[in-house]
């Protein structure tokens, strides 16, 4: 008797608690956000939504962090797959080519009322999103790589600690005399660190542009990995390493060369502007943020994640999902993103806020990924992304790790890539 | 007379309706657990070797392709890779975990000071999860301020980059693995050790036979049907890894410790490649099945359960 009086109570309490927590007209949306860099990036977005919530009250955003881009992708698939996919989600803006194949995304031409709304943003970051004269994304978490570099190393060293080096060559030399060893010869700061796990195929991609070759197609149908200065873009980043020993030998992780840069173990770093507010919070001593060195040219590719909103989400959903993304993406809460995070803000008029304005007078760090727009070129972005990738980290990683010399590890790389790609032609 | 001839059939069939009471009622008490076995194993297994001989199309159509997934895979160098690899971890974690886990059971099964605490200790890794494992290790093996570098340091050794090097990288998953498997196979030593019967030791003993020999007649031999149950679970084990994987290494650097089910999980999930991944999953199936049918149809037989 009392078992059953419980039950009911509890199912009572169940039912009343379920519907307070829905009002009548409300869109209920599940986001899937990645993250890549240090710094509290899941608090920055819970703060937003729930901003955004509360100005909007018949919307409820449920965001869920699911690891990094990669990660991120595969649970938005296999959630797809099983029936069950978020209605909205950032994922690598050059995931554009898979989700079209899968069918599993709308463009926003057809939900938005004006469609000058895309001229807002960068060009530059557009372009991965704009497949067929259709808009698939909208930029949000985007960066360019950036060279750090350690003020007080550049000092100790006897070079001029403001200036960062400009070219190849330069970034050799001056690693040269960074280095710093102990007492038995044994090396405790390296002169230069570019991570190889993760995100090697971007940071060959930045090698690449600089030694002056594309490394695809804008049909996304043809990747070119054994074009000589694609392979004289590896051979420099192997001989940082295994000739001019200011890189360490083996794979330098992605996630942890960050502490490396902050712990002093090396003096520059190249990685994404997206950690610029986390380096900035966390280093103890002054440090600089530069443009990529040039080879023939300066450069570096476009990264980082856009919106997408997915097909099989009702019209409502879709349409409250607009709603929220250009809350996200309108100048002031793009600028406030950009200075929590150091991701570069999507648009000019983000950086003709006032905060932003401010904040850039204090700290001109953080405008340096944004200028760097000019020479940037869109990120690696074909059918089959995911297999690709794998293709070219592996070839990277091969080299790196001295398993194999650059030009035969892109040439493997690039047999299995036009054989996969095959299918896309 | 009609009563002793209705009688007769009577009893008989009551017999016969209890026999076919008996069958249903056994059929009815192992249907739970059939219908688990066919709904979550043997239904699946039908359907991924259904899948390995099918592509699925764009618009969500399959076609029937044969075997051409079977010769893909034996062209795909990353698949013998992961294969290779996994045959190296098998090798280099089963036999040490194994020994390792005697040597600690008999061990801690004598009468001696702190004996519960260093039976905890020895089992403490495998209560651990996996991710908490695998952190830990990361730690350990960090370049240049990890645990293992520091301690290298001290005898004036530079950083070694453990899980960025191929040559080590393996290596190194091997040392963990066999660090957190040890202590959970040593609770079934032990458990077996209690179990044997301090008279043969004792006769032993009052034979002049020396601990080495007791140990390797008696003992070793009774521990044989532990041994046989600890090793098959080795063996599933080393590959059923995934989880350290992935956060420590990602298969990589270039696939030098890609094991084949983290190399199932990547074309299944990362690049949605079902009917591929249910190729390399028969594979998988296959070896499991020999190493099930060896234990079932040949050691068994050779080795004395009391």
């Amino acid at each position: 008797m009392f078992a059953r009086r419980t039950l009911l109570m509890a199912a009572t309490f169940a039912a009343l608690s379920f519907g307070a927590a829905r009002p009548a007209a409300a869109v209920d949306l599940t986001m899937y956000y990645p993250v890549a860099v240090g710094g509290p990036v899941t608090k920055i977005i819970d703060d937003m939504v729930s901003r955004f919530e509360k100005e909007n009250a018949d919307i409820r955003i449920t965001a869920v962090y699911a690891g990094n881009y990669t990660d991120t992708m595969t649970k938005a698939m296999t959630a797809m797959k099983g029936g069950q996919p978020p209605q909205l989600s950032v994922l690598l803006s050059t995931d554009v080519f898979t989700l079209m194949d899968e069918n599993a995304i709308v463009p926003f031409d057809g939900l938005v009322s004006d469609k000058a709304w895309f001229k807002e943003f960068y060009p530059a970051f557009m372009a991965n999103g704009q497949v067929d004269g259709k808009t698939w994304s909208i930029p949000f978490q985007r960066s360019t790589i950036v060279l750090y570099w350690n003020k007080d190393a550049f000092k100790v060293a006897g070079l001029d600690p403001e200036k960062a080096p400009a070219s190849w060559d330069e970034m050799t030399e001056m690693s040269k005399k960074l280095i710093k060893k102990d007492g038995s010869g044994n090396i405790t700061r390296w002169g230069v660190e570019i991570p190889t796990t993760g995100y090697g195929y971007w940071m060959l991609q930045a090698l690449a542009i600089e030694n002056g070759q594309k490394m695809m197609n804008e049909a996304g149908t043809e990747v070119y990995l054994t074009a000589p200065k694609t392979v004289g873009a590896l051979d420099y980043w192997v001989d940082l390493s295994r000739k001019h020993n200011v890189m360490p030998t083996g794979s330098i992780d992605w996630a942890t060369l960050r502490t490396d840069f902050l712990e002093g173990k090396t003096a520059m770093m190249w990685h994404t502007t997206g950690n610029l507010t986390a380096v900035k919070d966390a280093a103890k001593f002054p440090f600089g943020v530069a443009m990529l060195p040039a080879k023939e040219r300066r450069g570096s590719p476009t990264g980082g994640g856009s919106f997408y909103i997915f097909k099989s989400a009702s019209p409502e959903q879709q349409k409250a999902a607009v709603k929220f993304i250009q809350w996200m993406t309108a100048p002031e809460r793009a600028a406030e993103w950009s200075m929590k995070t150091g991701y570069v803000a999507v648009s000019p008029a983000a950086y003709k806020t006032k905060a932003m304005e401010d904040y850039a007078k204090g700290f001109p760090q953080a405008t340096v990924a944004r200028d760097q727009l000019e020479h940037a070129v869109p990120e690696l972005s074909v059918h089959e992304n995911g297999r690709i990738y794998k293709f070219v980290n592996d070839a990277v990683q091969a080299a790196i790790t001295g398993t194999q010399k650059p030009q035969e590890a892109l040439a493997a790389a690039q047999a299995q890539s036009d054989r996969v790609l095959r299918a896309a032609k | 007379m009609t009563d002793t001839a209705a009688s007769l059939p009577i009893s008989e069939r009551r017999t016969q309706s209890q026999a076919w009471w008996n069958t249903v009622n056994a059929w009815l008490l192992l249907l739970p657990a059939a219908v688990l076995l066919v709904a979550f194993t043997h239904w699946p297994i039908l359907a991924t070797i259904r899948h390995s001989l099918f592509i699925t199309r764009r618009n969500g159509t399959e076609v029937y392709v044969g075997l051409d997934s079977y010769q893909a895979m034996a062209a795909d160098p990353i698949f013998w890779k992961a294969l290779v690899n996994n045959f190296w971890f098998a090798l280099g974690t089963i036999p040490t975990s194994i020994t390792l886990a005697l040597i600690m059971a008999i061990w801690v099964n004598r009468n001696m000071r702190g004996r519960g605490f260093l039976r905890l200790a020895y089992f403490t890794p495998t209560v651990l999860p996996m991710i908490a494992v695998a952190n830990i290790w990361l730690f350990f093996y960090t370049p240049d301020y990890g645990a293992l570098d520091q301690l290298r340091g001290l005898f004036g050794l530079g950083g070694w980059n453990w899980l960025g090097d191929p040559s080590t990288v393996m290596g190194c998953l091997i040392v963990m693995v066999i660090w957190k498997e040890a202590g959970f196979f040593m609770i079934f030593y032990l458990a077996a050790l209690q179990q044997l019967s301090p008279d043969l030791e004792e006769a032993a003993a009052i034979e002049g036979a020396s601990r080495w020999y007791t140990f390797r007649r008696i003992t070793f031999p009774l521990l044989m049907p532990t041994t046989l149950f600890v090793a098959i679970n080795a063996v599933i084990n080393s590959f059923k890894l995934v989880d350290h994987l992935v956060i420590m290494t990602k298969g990589g650097p270039n696939n030098a410790s890609t094991l084949l089910l983290y190399y199932i999980y990547e074309v299944a999930f990362t690049f949605q490649d079902s009917s591929y991944a249910a190729t390399l999953t028969v594979v998988l199936l296959m070896l499991l099945s020999v190493i099930a049918l060896i234990k079932f149809g040949y050691l068994d037989r050779r080795i004395h359960y009391q």
